[in-house]
């Protein structure tokens, strides 16, 4: 009876965390232009319309190609800085720590209304840049978390016996302390990456009139009901990510029983 | 690495100095003029106006309720969950995915399911049950906040649950504990690091959200993040929005020294 109401319990959390998911999965195959609590009749017309709404189309590109760029110029300039982190002194990199730190405890919205204060002060029209550029200042963090501990943990004792077998200081950062920082790096990026997409507030706040990603043009649709097609390319995009979560926690767990067999 | 390399992080000196320390300079410069650019305070003292304060109050009460809700069933489902054993990966996989489906989308689902003629209540009324009228309430609005950021209290208990050694769980039961002593004095204190990470991620973000309670709240409902939205993007003043935003800012920093205050506690009494 006990084991029940254990059961129980933890299977109406997970029931509470997915309800809104299986509302939304329903509302992409119900015949009616915009989302509502009331069943019009199954449909699958919505998918074909993925491809003929334009606006979203451009939202989920802007989103995307937002997310690619500003991740991947975090994590370089992040991998970098963690680099010149580790030659500060103990007081220099305090400062420095504690000042990645501010966006992070910081409220969103006033990270987003302190940069666009900051755009209006220097003149600086909104519009695609801008918003790139507050992505990676919100993006940068987590990189430096993921990869200062993975660079504190290799040390520097391989690189400089790299440099001591003759590779140069590039050579050596490629081919000898990379690949160990390795997991800290796709860590910060992936993080990076999920971070940009799931964006709301920041982007909101610093974008122009005009450019959309898939937050802000969900937004704009609350008020009225969210377009049916739009809960169509959620569901796509959600099952999409959940086939490939799926195969890298299989995958994942047959290398990690191999190695537990060797 | 040599010292040598210390120039490499002066593209992120300038990020933080461009993206960090000038913007909270600049909102602190238009917190502290009127818009001809003069010196005042009364953008700062706008926060005593009542409809500020009633929104700042409302912001701070359905934040601490939210967090207190998102604690009560997040303590009981670690312990749950450390019981059940084994599949670490997997149970932080059901916990993320969730997140890849849009969040503004996933609280429109809610204001779908709970409106008046909405899923729930199509339920309740096949069952003859009372409608449940909560949408455009701050209860919907509670409700939401649950919701978005219940993974957040989760999950960073979860982790620091799952890495309690067992071994002190059986000593303190062949001491004789019985099993609420065993939660009160070893597994609470244990997790509180767990615990005081996820307050953090919990309050600050419902504190300060605007979309939750737009979505939610049907528009009736303003907290103080509603407020500063609409002094800077719907026709406002962006200096009274300035100095919100600073005000709003010294509220978080105070939580967070009062919590870290309370984080030193816990720690002495597990020492």
């Amino acid at each position: 009876m006990k084991k029940v109401g254990k059961a129980l319990y933890i299977g109406l959390i997970f029931l509470f965390l997915y309800l809104p998911i299986f509302t939304l999965i329903v509302m992409s195959f119900n015949n009616n232009e915009r989302t509502s609590g009331i069943w019009y009749g199954f449909t699958l017309r919505w998918f074909g319309e993925i491809f003929e709404n334009h606006d979203m189309l451009e939202a989920l590109i802007n989103t995307l190609v937002i997310a690619i760029v500003s991740a991947v110029i975090a994590t370089v300039v992040g991998v970098a800085a963690s680099v010149g982190i580790m030659a500060y002194s103990r007081r220099q990199r305090a400062l420095v720590l504690q000042l990645t730190n501010i966006p992070l405890v910081n409220a969103e919205i006033v990270t987003a209304v302190s940069l666009m204060m900051a755009f209006a002060m220097f003149g600086i029209s909104l519009g695609m840049g801008t918003i790139l550029f507050s992505h990676i200042c919100f993006c940068l963090p987590y990189v430096i978390l993921n990869v200062l501990p993975k660079l504190r943990q290799t040390g520097t004792s391989t690189y400089e016996a790299a440099r001591d077998l003759g590779a140069g200081p590039v050579k050596a950062f490629f081919s000898v302390v990379l690949p160990d920082i390795m997991p800290g790096v796709a860590t910060g990026f992936l993080m990076s990456f999920t971070m940009s997409v799931d964006d709301f507030v920041i982007t909101y706040f610093t974008r122009g009139a005009g450019i959309n990603t898939l937050s802000t043009l969900i937004y704009s649709q609350q008020k009225r009901g969210i377009r049916a097609s739009m809960c169509a390319l959620s569901t796509v995009i959600f099952l999409i990510v959940l086939v490939v979560l799926l195969i890298r926690y299989f995958l994942g767990n047959r290398t990690a029983d191999k190695t537990v067999k060797q | 690495m040599s010292k040598k390399n210390k120039w490499l992080s002066a593209p992120y000196l300038g990020f933080i100095l461009c993206g960090t320390v000038i913007p909270l300079l600049a909102i602190l410069y238009f917190a502290l003029v009127d818009k001809n650019g003069s010196f005042t305070l009364s953008n700062l003292a706008s926060v005593a106006e009542p409809v500020h304060l009633k929104a700042l109050g409302l912001s701070l009460l359905l934040a601490f309720a939210t967090t207190v809700i998102c604690l009560l069933l997040a303590f009981p489902l670690g312990l749950l969950l450390r019981k059940s054993g084994g599949k670490k990966g997997f149970v932080i996989f059901l916990l993320i995915l969730p997140m890849w489906m849009n969040f503004l989308l996933r609280t429109i689902a809610w204001k779908i399911l709970l409106q008046k003629t909405g899923v729930i209540n199509t339920i309740l009324g096949a069952l003859g049950l009372k409608s449940l009228d909560i949408i455009n309430t701050p209860t919907a609005v509670v409700l939401g906040m649950v919701y978005d950021f219940l993974p957040f209290m989760i999950l960073p208990i979860y982790n620091v649950m799952i890495k309690i050694d067992n071994s002190l769980i059986e000593a303190a039961y062949d001491l004789g504990a019985s099993q609420a002593r065993v939660i009160k004095d070893v597994l609470l204190p244990l997790s509180m690091p767990g615990i005081i990470s996820g307050i953090t991620m919990t309050f600050v973000p419902s504190m300060t959200t605007f979309a939750i309670s737009e979505i939610l709240g049907g528009g009736n409902i303003s907290l103080i993040g509603n407020i500063i939205e609409g002094e800077f993007l719907r026709g406002g003043s962006r200096n009274v929005g300035s100095g919100l935003s600073m005000v709003m800012m010294v509220f978080i920093l105070i939580s967070m020294a009062l919590l870290n205050k309370f984080d030193k506690n816990g720690e002495g009494t597990v020492v």
